[in-house]
């Protein structure tokens, strides 16, 4: 099997999560024909390449209790947003924080987080203390509180023995 | 959900070792054994609390491209518009925003191009003009929501 080829197989074997036992990447390649370490070795290199961004785990907001989420945005001056935005991205219920462009006249924010919290006040007051802790108490800001969802679903990479996606786009809002 | 249950989702979504036990050695940060974080775990997957429990792709790295794109739809013609944006399969998720710009969507395609004709295809069939607002830079988060 070529690189390209063992990385995909390797990819899809993921899909459905690590194998839950001591030596989960042994099993991994037991079922792919690889040894453990040929397995850890493609990973590492997945990640150094940015494929993979880290191993962990993706909780369900909803289940853990935090059932309102708003989109964050605030227009900050270009020689600021990056410290800003690290600092930001620490703030407690901040799930993504990103730069992007602004879009005027229709949309003058360049700098973007998810908030979540127990419900619609809660996410308010973690916006609130958010904007203190990164100096963002006096930029103009808006709060876009998530409405219906029309469509979620992964990003389709190659089949799974399950049928499902075999990678997903971990964020709400990529 | 116990204390002990919420001390792994909070360490979890910080991360997870790659190495030959890596059970072994995120129990080890947590106070526990192995075997117990394994079954702890299965538990809380059982439960729906993780719903997935693995590696966390970036699209840009296996060559595939990301964008947020956003929308002014007037009310009367919401559902209409919904219908054709969806009907994308680079649609990946749509949400109802309480803004004049009240429809937000992610694309994700192979790549960058398709990202573009995708735009405008969907720009054609609604008539309504689509902002496109790529990631410039990402701003680590760590702890995701504290358990």
């Amino acid at each position: 099997m070529d690189v390209m080829a063992q990385e995909r197989a390797l990819l899809a074997a993921l899909a459905d999560g690590l194998p839950l036992e001591p030596r989960p990447f042994a099993a991994l390649g037991e079922r792919l024909g690889m040894t453990e370490a040929e397995v850890l070795e493609a990973l590492r290199t997945l990640g150094e390449r940015g494929v993979v961004r880290r191993f962990g785990v993706v909780v369900r907001h909803h289940e853990l209790g935090y059932r309102a989420n708003a989109m964050v945005v605030w227009d900050v001056p270009d020689d600021r947003v990056d410290a800003t935005g690290r600092t930001l991205a620490t703030a407690p219920g901040v799930t993504l924080c990103y730069r992007r462009p602004r879009r005027p006249p229709d949309w003058p924010y360049n700098l973007f987080c998810m908030i979540h919290g127990r419900d619609r006040e809660a996410v308010l007051c973690a916006v609130e203390r958010a904007a203190e802790l990164a100096g963002l108490e006096d930029m103009p800001r808006a709060v876009l509180f998530s409405g219906r969802r029309f469509k979620q679903r992964g990003a389709v990479f190659g089949p799974t023995p399950s049928g499902e996606a075999a990678w997903t786009i971990s964020t709400a809002a990529s | 959900m116990d204390d002990l249950d919420r001390r792994i989702v909070n360490a979890l979504q910080g991360g997870f070792p790659v190495c030959e036990r890596p059970f072994a050695v995120a129990a080890e940060g947590l106070g526990m054994d192995e075997t117990t974080l394994i079954a702890r775990i299965a538990a809380l997957r059982a439960e729906g609390v993780l719903s997935r429990f693995g590696p966390l792709y970036k699209a840009e790295g296996l060559g595939g491209a990301v964008t947020l794109a956003a929308m002014a739809v007037p009310e009367d013609r919401f559902e209409e518009v919904v219908a054709l944006v969806n009907a994308h399969p680079e649609v990946a998720h749509n949400y109802a925003r309480d803004h004049q710009l009240n429809m937000w969507f992610v694309l994700a395609t192979e790549d960058e191009a398709r990202i573009a004709a995708t735009i405008r295809a969907i720009e054609a069939e609604t008539g309504l003009a689509v902002l496109n607002m790529p990631r410039l830079a990402e701003y680590h988060v760590g702890l995701r929501l504290e358990a």
